[in-house]
Parts: structure tokens; C-alpha cells; sequence
């Protein structure tokens, strides 16, 4: 059977998550992904007519939390696993654009 | 509209990103703080580090609720969190937490008054969503990444396309922000990058007896009302000349993105970000939903204040304010509320107004501070302006009144004389008593013999001379006597005079 999931889309995705794979990884993954999604497709054999779709596994709403300062951490703690700083500024390769615009 | 000899029709609709006034972040309790040091707001949560779980904040919804409200938008029963996912180095997480397929708000509208009209322009929707860190240019062969910004709110505003010109965004823009400046749910201050604005623009061209539509361009991240209007009126002018040399109309994955240059005044074309627009947008696990019920709402309502457009054209009939003026006693909340609380307290409005206008706005100014931050109680306010209404001290007075009442503060604290009482006590209070101000006025005249005879005798000098005699008769009186009875009883004694009495 064929897969539900070509190379194509291995690469697509894999790019929009900034890994590097090898044409191995790429057959590898793609037959890996198509029996996850394979697995999950028997949930259409669930007849949902008039079931609303779902937003929360959880019955709970409204977690909120008052707007209070907590104790941030210091720059230094907040930069101990960062693989480079230059002060207290995460150093990352040059970015060319202006942000990411969220 | 014209443009290169054509008849245009712009169609613009805006994408706004307003900053909400919270003291912390949306999903943790760290402070918000314009300038602090890179990465010392900063925590687990908004570093998106591995277990951290957010948690809303419940003063960003209220905000944002409180401006669906005022924009007159549905507010969302059931309402939840998705994650909109890409990857930046000033989005620690690689998803930004937003709302996509059921906004806290939707539909809506905005009305504002501009060349005499109202112009209506419908809203899309409105969503709470996190803001993103900030990338640092200045470093040679890096970039430096401050995620104190990262996890700030964020009040998405999503316009139909029904501007219609520059000017028409500009002004939607202004009063926008004064709106939320207003609401208290914002401090709005552009300076400080508050309000960011994305317009989507294209341009309707009737040629050949047919309607040509030019591709959308979105402009990105303009953060003044001077660059929005620069960046409307430039795109508008290079989408028809570029239409003219190409001819390319508007079609499925042709819009583009651009930027604005603000020293050259142009826009530029962005590099376009591979595949960026594959969100792979899901329901956010991390975060249970949101319902807001109907008393909720009706409770944030009971707080909405009089929205600034409604008490402008209020104050201008109510206060008999010029036009142009209104502004200025309603954009500061507190001023407009305390010039209110002084008529509600039995002042005369107009003369509230002037006074508002004129003295008590230098002296705030002087002291870098609004009329109401001068803290002069609504009840001496008031009490000032009838003194003057009534006619019982003129305008002058009235004015060392204030600068007394204000000196009396400074030097005791809190407790003043009345206005009343201060007039008395510099003897500014004005005589109504016709025998004292007669005194006045014969001893002027019998002093001023040339001036009389002008008056009397040469119509073309008539009303230099009485002007002359009334300011010598309110000199006399050291400024006590009511120059309107002074006006009169001249008016009356040249009379006798020309008579022969």
C-alpha cells in the first residue's frame, strides 16, 4: 500500500523545522510517519455526526491567574544553557530581516 | 480618486497590533518594562523552556474584552488558545501562542469623523495573541536576541477593507489610539512601539471600461501614523504606475509583503520567507479554554467610559466648544472627567471650558502636568467660574484667582481659601454699586478733556475714545469696577455732555 505520506512532504516538513535529513532519513521517516497517520486513521471510522469537535481533552475553562509580578530570573540564569552570549544578549547567526513580524 | 490621469478606487484594510496595559506578561508573572536590561523579565514560560506551562492573565482579557466592547464587536462565548508555529530566534518557543478559528471577538465597527463625515469601517475580528522577542542588529557577524518582550499581550485588530485613502488610515489610526488611550487599556504611546500597524493594500483602476484590480501588497510593521500614511499614499501611487507598465492584476499567490523605508519614504520589497506561511496552526495543549459569559461582559461594560468621539461632540454642544478646541479638554481622561465633575458641581460651563482652555491649561503645561493633575478640587473649579459668569470678578481676575489658589497649595498643602474668598481677599471682587463707579467715571472724565471732546465730537474717533475712557476708569478702580455698568455710565455722561449738561 502505498504510503499517506510521499518524500515530498518529509522534506517540506522537515525544513519548516530547520532539520537537515539524509535521503535515508527521508525514505526512513516517510514510511514512519505513514503508519503513525495509518494508526490514527481508524478514528474515521468513528461516526462523529453531531459530536462537537473537541478544544480540550480537559472539561476545565477559564485557568487564570491575576496580574501579579513574579520573580523573573536574572540574565545570567536565564543565559546559563545558551550555547553563546555577548552581554546579556542570546548570540545567534546573523538574522538578515527586520523580525519575525508575531 | 486620480492618479497618472486614471480614475482609482484604493481598497485598504489594516491589521492592528495593540500592546495591552498589563503590569506582566500574558502567560507568566514576569514585569513588563520598557528598557531593562536584555533578558533579566524573563522566566521558564516566556523562555519556552521545556515543562514551563503558561497561564492567562486575567487583566489582558478584561482589556481586550473591554475594547471589543467599545468597538462594538461580538464577544466570543467559548473562546481558545492555538499555536502558530515558525521558526525565529526571537520566538523562543518556534510557536507563537495566538488564536485562530474562534477569536475572543469578531465583527464590529469603528466610526470617526473626518472632512465633515463619518467614515464606517467594519472589523474582522480581534484576538489576544503573545508578542515576540527582539532581534538586535548592531553586532558585526551576529545578531543579539532580548526576549524581555517575548509573552507581552497583544490585541490583534483586524479592519474589512473600507479604507478607501492615506488620509482615511491615518485618521482611522489616530483615533484608534486615542480610543484605547481612553479605555485605559493601552498607554498607547507610539514612541514606545505600542500600536504597530499592517496595511493591505490594492488599488481598483477603471480603464477600458473595466475594473483592474492591482495585487495586494501587505506593508509590514509601521509604527507611527506619519509611516502609515507615507507608506498608503506610496503604495497606492507605485501599484498604479506599476500596473500601467505591466499590467498584472491581482491573483491567487501574487500578494506580497513589503516594508517601509522610512528615510527615503519609499516602500521596498521584503524578502519573502520561504514557505512562511505554512502556520500548521493547532489547539494549543498547554491552555484549557476560555468562556466569557454575559454578566462578565456586562460588567466590564459598567466601566466603559464615554468613548472620546461621543464626548467631543458632546463638549462641543454641552460646553459651547469650538471644534478645534474639544481635543484638548478630551483627550486626557482625567481633565475631561474633572471639567464634568466642576459643572456637575453647579459651574458655569462655558466659562468652565475657558477657563480649562486658557489659564489652567498654561499652568498644567508649565508644570509638565494636565489640568487635572494641578489637583485643584472640581468643587473650586466650579466655584471660580461662576464668580466669573455671575460677574462678580472679570476674567483677569479670575486668572490670579487660580495662580493665588495654586500658590496657597504649594506653600500649605491640600487646604485652600475658596475662590470666594481669595477674590475678596485681593480685592478682586468687582463693584456693581452704580454711585462708586459713577465717582470713577466723572473723575476720569473731567481728566481726560481731549479724549471726551473726540468722542463727542468726531464719529471716526468715537470708539478709540470710549475704549480709552473705560480702561482708564478700570485702571482707576484697580480693576473692581464692572466694566460693563463702566461702559454704560460712559456712555450715558458723553450723552449729557453732547447735550450741554
Amino acid at each position: 500500500m502505498p504510503g499517506l505520506i510521499d518524500e515530498g512532504q518529509v522534506r517540506h516538513i522537515a525544513k519548516l523545522a530547520r532539520l537537515k535529513l539524509s535521503d535515508d532519513e527521508v525514505r526512513l521517516f516517510a514510511g514512519q510517519l505513514g503508519d503513525i497517520l495509518d494508526h490514527f486513521k481508524q478514528l474515521e471510522t468513528v461516526n462523529t455526526t453531531g459530536v462537537e469537535p473537541l478544544a480540550h481533552p480537559l472539561p476545565v475553562t477559564n485557568v487564570l491567574r491575576e496580574d501579579e509580578p513574579g520573580e523573573p530570573f536574572a540574565p545570567d540564569r536565564a543565559l546559563q544553557n545558551a550555547p553563546q552570549r555577548e552581554g546579556s544578549f542570546f548570540k545567534v547567526p546573523p538574522v538578515l530581516d527586520q523580525g519575525s513580524g508575531a | 480618486m486620480r492618479v497618472n490621469g486614471l480614475e482609482v478606487e484604493p481598497v485598504i484594510g489594516l491589521e492592528v497590533h495593540v500592546q495591552l496595559a498589563t503590569r506582566t506578561k500574558l502567560w507568566c508573572g514576569c514585569p513588563l518594562e520598557f528598557g531593562a536590561e536584555p533578558n533579566s523579565r524573563v522566566c521558564p514560560v516566556c523562555l519556552g523552556l521545556p515543562g514551563a506551562l503558561p497561564v492567562l492573565n486575567r487583566q489582558a482579557v478584561e482589556h481586550a474584552v473591554r475594547t471589543a466592547v467599545a468597538l462594538n464587536c461580538q464577544v466570543a462565548g467559548f473562546t481558545k488558545w492555538d499555536r502558530k508555529s515558525y521558526f525565529y530566534p526571537d520566538l523562543p518557543k518556534n510557536y507563537q501562542i495566538s488564536q485562530y478559528d474562534l477569536p475572543l471577538a469578531s465583527g464590529g465597527v469603528f466610526e470617526f469623523p473626518i472632512d465633515h463625515r463619518f467614515a464606517r469601517v467594519r472589523l474582522i475580528r480581534a484576538h489576544l495573541e503573545e508578542d515576540a522577542g527582539k532581534n538586535v542588529h548592531d553586532f558585526p557577524g551576529f545578531t543579539g536576541v532580548d526576549l524581555n518582550r517575548t509573552g507581552t499581550p497583544l490585541l490583534e485588530i483586524v479592519t474589512e477593507p473600507d479604507l478607501h485613502s492615506a488620509e482615511e488610515c491615518r485618521e482611522f489610526a489616530v483615533q484608534l489610539q486615542r480610543l484605547v488611550h481612553y479605555l485605559g487599556v493601552s498607554q498607547a504611546n507610539m514612541q514606545m512601539g505600542h500600536i504597530r500597524f499592517e496595511p493591505n493594500i490594492n488599488v481598483i483602476i477603471h480603464a477600458d471600461g473595466r475594473e483592474h484590480r492591482t495585487p495586494i501588497v501587505e506593508v509590514k510593521n509601521l509604527n507611527s501614523f506619519r509611516s502609515l500614511h507615507g507608506a498608503v499614499a506610496y503604495e497606492i501611487n507605485r501599484q498604479v504606475e506599476a500596473w500601467q507598465a505591466d499590467g498584472v492584476t491581482a491573483a491567487s499567490g501574487n500578494k506580497s509583503n513589503r516594508g517601509w523605508d522610512d528615510e527615503r519614504e519609499v516602500t521596498v520589497p521584503q524578502r519573502e520567507k520561504e514557505e512562511a506561511h505554512d502556520y500548521r496552526y493547532f489547539p494549543d495543549p498547554d491552555l484549557v479554554p476560555l468562556t466569557i459569559d454575559a454578566a462578565w461582559v456586562a460588567e466590564l461594560k459598567e466601566h466603559t467610559p464615554e468613548l472620546p468621539i461621543c464626548r467631543t461632540e458632546r463638549f462641543i454642544s454641552e460646553y459651547k466648544v469650538p471644534a478645534k478646541d474639544a481635543p484638548a479638554l478630551v483627550d486626557d481622561r482625567a481633565t475631561a472627567d474633572l471639567l464634568d465633575h466642576a459643572a456637575e458641581a453647579g459651574g458655569d460651563k462655558a466659562t468652565l471650558a475657558k477657563h480649562f482652555l486658557s489659564f489652567w491649561a498654561r499652568r498644567a503645561n508649565e508644570r509638565g502636568q494636565t489640568v487635572a493633575g494641578l489637583g485643584v478640587p472640581a468643587g473650586h473649579l466650579a466655584e471660580l467660574a461662576t464668580l466669573q459668569a455671575s460677574r462678580k470678578i472679570n476674567a483677569t481676575a479670575a486668572a490670579q484667582v487660580a495662580d493665588a489658589l495654586l500658590g496657597r497649595r504649594d506653600a500649605a498643602g491640600a487646604t485652600t481659601p475658596s475662590p470666594a474668598k481669595l477674590a475678596k481677599e485681593l480685592g478682586l471682587l468687582q463693584s456693581r454699586d452704580e454711585d462708586q463707579i459713577a465717582g470713577w467715571v466723572n473723575e476720569v472724565l473731567t481728566k481726560n478733556e481731549k479724549a471726551v471732546q473726540d468722542a463727542i465730537s468726531n464719529p471716526k474717533k468715537l470708539q478709540a475714545s470710549r475704549g480709552f475712557l473705560v480702561g482708564q476708569v478700570m485702571k482707576l478702580s484697580g480693576g473692581q469696577a464692572d466694566p460693563k455698568i463702566v461702559g454704560e455710565l460712559i456712555g450715558k455722561r458723553l450723552g449729557e455732555i453732547a447735550g450741554g449738561r
